[in-house]
């Protein structure tokens, strides 16, 4: 039953021409971060110095980097840092944010009121400010940059689920089920949340987007993954400064940033649409 | 003679409002002292207009509002005392059905979901072919089951909304306004389903309502209410009113019979704000049969001769 | 004397759909008509259709004609009607909510009708205004009329989108159910004002509702809707007596009244078909309780009763005597 809905609703999103092209795309990334190994000839931190500074070639389809690895590999493995990094965190994020959210929204009082004041004043910092001062505590690596990103979004999450369970709240069918004798972990769970859900789902796929780009701008200063790890941040950096010997470098792993974003964003709006139209339908008229 | 199913003694609601940093809080009375007791097998009416408070009065004989000042005795029970564990068990006796059969169901759940939820709240076990059984008795096919509300016109919604109030047996069922988002033709279904609902599964019903003309059809006594208190209780659906509001309110309900026609006397003034209740009687700002004493003191409901009244110059 | 207002078999299309179909309507000064249907049944859009305001809601007229005054309105084109409206008909909305603009003062919102209408000074529109108000018994005119639409109830909301519908001096009020997001008891007061005016002033009064209740109160004529289609139309007492139209019937069966047996209240099985899915032949058969195999395959006419009046049904209640 469920699954019939989720089927629908894919169907309608690859019907779009811009959700086929982004869905296709991210199929791909998804399959070369998955399959990497199977994928790619070269181990990611095999490095050979004389192969270094390679443009495209047919040995190697992206080129080498500065230490002779085999970009593409590097790419694909890039590929999970930045996929796994940016989804895991959101994920925490979207957990975090709506058990915050759905509590203020559904008891109000001194505790919404103190979680709105702690939300809205770190909506007031910037993403990568927030970012920034948890990685400096946490120190760089993985750890850090997770946990910056689920912190940074947090409060998006906080406050969309808190409007969604406020109007919710006054739903006829809410107050048939207290009615009935509902606890209140029954309406949350089994009503409210359910129900709330699907705008904080459109909003998280956008937050990965983003998320991406916050884990390689803290790649790039090199508080991201630590080498060997690859990740598009990190290898980016190391690219800005061979800009002009061996552009490849930096040029790859941009543009895989900047694709795979702007396919999220197409992606999104694909399904916020797709929403829509099962919205509309929905109700009958 | 037998002690009521439902007794409501003192009942009053209190809203505030404001009471911020920068506006003075106000208080809203929305249902002021109100007193009644529902025998077994009755159906009551409420009729009011808008902000007589009948909503807030369905809602807190629930306890889906909690009363400010006020008792509530569910077949001899204290229900307003009880613990929120106690009241979840008794809620298994009351139910309620809502006005707006588009959003009093969840529209991401199926109609057998719809009706299997009083059960799982419950954490009782569902006894086979419940869900057939409770559509047969509302009047919807069985094919119905694993339908959304999005796919149901507004008497099927409606239809669900009843199977779903029914599910536990309950003893007693509150019906806020059932059909007033219903065509007449709808409506007129519905009235008698819950008529024939209510003969097999012995309910006792508290009616909402704003059409009078419905009330008397359905309804054994009728409960006229205005800003917040009890002006009338008429023993009978057929009663002759006392108290002038609800004679306006009669006159002005027009009956679909041309040799019927009359002037109406219209009532003049604006109703009183429920922030600001004044000093006297309700009414007497609007009442055409005032006297000094309505407006400085509140006349009491006085029940002589089984008819309840509360004016100082009734009809 | 032919009628102010006159439908002849007009049909409203919105898309592919007839929502309307071979509507026939007439009213005449001084006179109250009702219209009457349940939800669905296109009262809504007779009264968008005369006031030309389909384009809103993207339908059209697609057959038939309307007239009024003895002037053809698709002769007169947009600014011909524009010119009507307001002058000449008078339009009172459902929700007096939405019908006002809720950061003007109702008093200018009426003012603005005169001048546009009569070119009256802004003084004299005042006083106009003022003398209206008194007329639709609002206390203290001078008040409310600085007042903005929230602070007014709701009763007194749809007392001015009645003040502004006669501003313009209009031969025709089209009122669409006027008082149904009203209290009861000022629903007394605005029908009784209503008809009120339509005899003091010989104006027209074409009143949109699905309250029998109402029309048996206020109305003289009478037509009843039926899924896009008049199933008659009959002077207010002969109605109520004898329905001709086994619909109607039902519908006043279906409303609760002085005198009624617990059980009585029939209700009508099924529901009203929605546009698209119109059955074959005549719209009602699958609910009624006459229905035969004609009834299935021929879509009935409105034809004239002897008694007055028209009826659509192949077996029609009341036969010419």
């Amino acid at each position: 039953m469920i699954a019939a809905r989720h089927l629908t609703l894919a169907r309608t999103i690859f019907r779009r021409p811009g959700g086929a092209i982004a869905g296709t795309w991210l199929a791909c990334v998804v399959l070369a971060a998955v399959f990497a190994p199977l994928l790619t000839p070269y181990a990611y931190d095999a490095q050979v110095l004389k192969e270094a500074f390679q443009p495209p070639s047919a040995g190697h389809l992206l080129g080498t980097d500065e230490f002779g690895r085999d970009l593409l590999t590097r790419l694909f493995y890039g590929a999970r840092t930045s996929l796994s990094v940016s989804s895991i965190s959101i994920l925490i994020s979207v957990v975090c944010g709506m058990t915050l959210g759905a509590a203020a929204g559904y008891f109000g009082g001194a505790f919404d009121r103190m979680v709105t004041t702690v939300v809205d004043l770190s909506w007031s910092f910037p993403e990568i400010l927030i970012a920034l001062i948890l990685v400096a505590i946490i120190g760089p690596g993985i750890t850090g940059t997770m946990a910056a990103i689920a912190v940074a979004y947090l409060a998006q999450f906080a406050r969309l689920t808190r409007a969604q369970i406020m109007m919710l709240r006054s739903e006829t069918f809410i107050e048939a089920a207290q009615s009935l004798g509902a606890s209140h972990s029954h309406v949350l769970f089994r009503h409210l949340l359910p129900n709330a859900l699907a705008p904080v789902l459109v909003s998280a796929m956008l937050a990965t987007g983003d998320a991406i780009i916050l884990e390689a701008t803290l790649g790039f200063f090199g508080l991201g993954a630590q080498p060997p790890l690859p990740s598009w941040g990190s290898m980016m950096s190391s690219g800005s400064a061979l800009l002009f010997k061996a552009p490849w470098i930096i040029i790859f792993p941009g543009l895989a940033v900047a694709i795979t974003v702007v396919a999220i964003n197409l992606f999104g709006d694909a399904l916020i649409a797709a929403l829509d139209i099962k919205d509309q339908v929905r109700r009958g008229e | 003679m037998s002690a009521p199913l439902l007794k409501v003694e003192g009942l009053t609601k209190r809203f505030h409002a404001g009471g911020g940093l920068f506006t003075r809080q106000r208080t809203m009375t929305a249902v002021r002292d109100v007193d009644l007791a529902i025998d077994r097998g009755e159906v009551v009416g409420v009729v009011g207009e808008s902000g007589c408070g009948k909503s807030t009065l369905a809602r807190l004989v629930l306890r889906l509002l909690e009363p400010t000042v006020g008792r509530i005795t569910l077949d001899g029970v204290d229900f307003t005392g009880l613990s929120p564990k106690a009241l979840r068990s008794a809620r298994r006796r009351m139910a309620m059905v809502f006005q707006d059969p588009y959003s009093s169901l969840d529209p991401r759940y199926t109609v057998a979901d719809i009706i299997a939820e009083p059960f799982v709240v419950q954490s009782r076990a569902m006894p086979a072919g419940a869900i057939e059984e409770m559509l047969d008795a509302v009047g919807l096919p069985g094919t119905a089951a694993t339908q959304y509300p999005h796919q149901l016109s507004g008497g099927q919604r409606q239809r669900v909304g009843i199977a779903r109030a029914l599910a536990l047996r309950p003893e007693f069922v509150v019906l806020d306004e059932p059909t007033a988002s219903l065509d007449v033709s709808i409506q007129a279904q519905i009235i008698e389903l819950l008529s024939s609902l209510r003969d097999r599964f012995g309910l006792t019903y508290l009616f909402i309502s704003h059409d009078l003309g419905l009330v008397r059809y359905f309804c054994d006594r009728i409960v006229v209410m205005y800003l917040g208190s009890v002006c009338e209780i008429l023993p009978g659906a057929r009663s002759k009113p006392r108290h002038p509001y609800t004679s306006a309110l009669l006159a002005s309900s027009f009956s679909p019979d041309p040799a019927a026609r009359r002037e109406i006397i219209p009532l003049v003034g604006e109703i009183p704000s429920p922030f600001n209740l004044p000093a006297g009687c309700a009414f007497a700002g609007r009442c055409p049969r005032v006297t000094e004493a309505c407006r400085t003191q509140q006349p009491p409901l006085s029940r002589e001769g089984g008819h309840a009244v509360a004016c100082f110059n009734p009809l | 004397m032919t009628a102010l207002l006159s439908l002849r078999d007009v049909s409203v299309d919105i898309g592919r759909n007839r929502l309307l179909d071979g509507i026939n309507l007439t009213v005449d000064r001084g006179q109250v008509l009702g219209l009457v249907g349940e939800s669905g049944s296109g009262k809504s859009l007779t009264a968008l259709a005369i006031t030309g305001l389909l384009p809103l809601i993207g339908g059209s007229i697609t057959g038939g004609a309307i007239h009024f005054d003895g002037v053809n309105l698709a002769s007169i084109g947009e600014a011909g009607i524009r010119t009507l409206r307001g002058k000449r008909i008078g339009f009172v909305m459902q929700n007096p909510m939405i019908a006002l603009d809720a950061v003007q003062r109702v008093g200018e919102q009426i003012d603005v009708v005169s001048r546009l209408h009569l070119g009256l000074s802004r003084q004299a529109a005042r006083l106009r205004t003022l003398d209206l108000m008194a007329q639709l018994r609002i206390p203290e005119p001078g008040a409310v009329a600085e007042a903005y639409p929230h602070q007014l109830s709701g009763g007194m909301k749809q007392r001015i989108v009645i003040a502004m519908a006669l501003a313009g001096e209009p031969d025709l009020i089209i009122a669409d159910e006027p008082t149904t997001a009203l209290d009861v008891t000022v629903q007394a007061q605005i029908i009784q004002i209503l008809t009120r005016l339509s005899r003091e002033r010989g104006l027209a009064l074409l009143l949109i509702t699905h309250d029998m209740g109402v029309v048996a109160q206020a109305c003289d004529r009478v037509a009843v809707l039926y899924a896009g289609r008049i199933a008659e139309e009959r002077a207010v007492g002969s109605i109520f007596a004898a329905p001709a139209h086994p619909y109607t019937a039902a519908l006043i069966g279906c409303i609760p009244r002085e005198g009624m047996a617990p059980g009585s209240l029939l209700g009508i099985p099924g529901a009203v078909p929605t546009s698209g899915r119109y059955p074959p032949g005549c719209r009602f058969h699958p609910r009624c309780t006459n229905a035969a195999d004609l009834c299935r395959q021929d879509r009935p006419t409105l034809r004239p009763l002897q008694s007055g009046g028209s009826v659509a049904c192949h077996f029609a209640m009341t036969e010419t005597p």
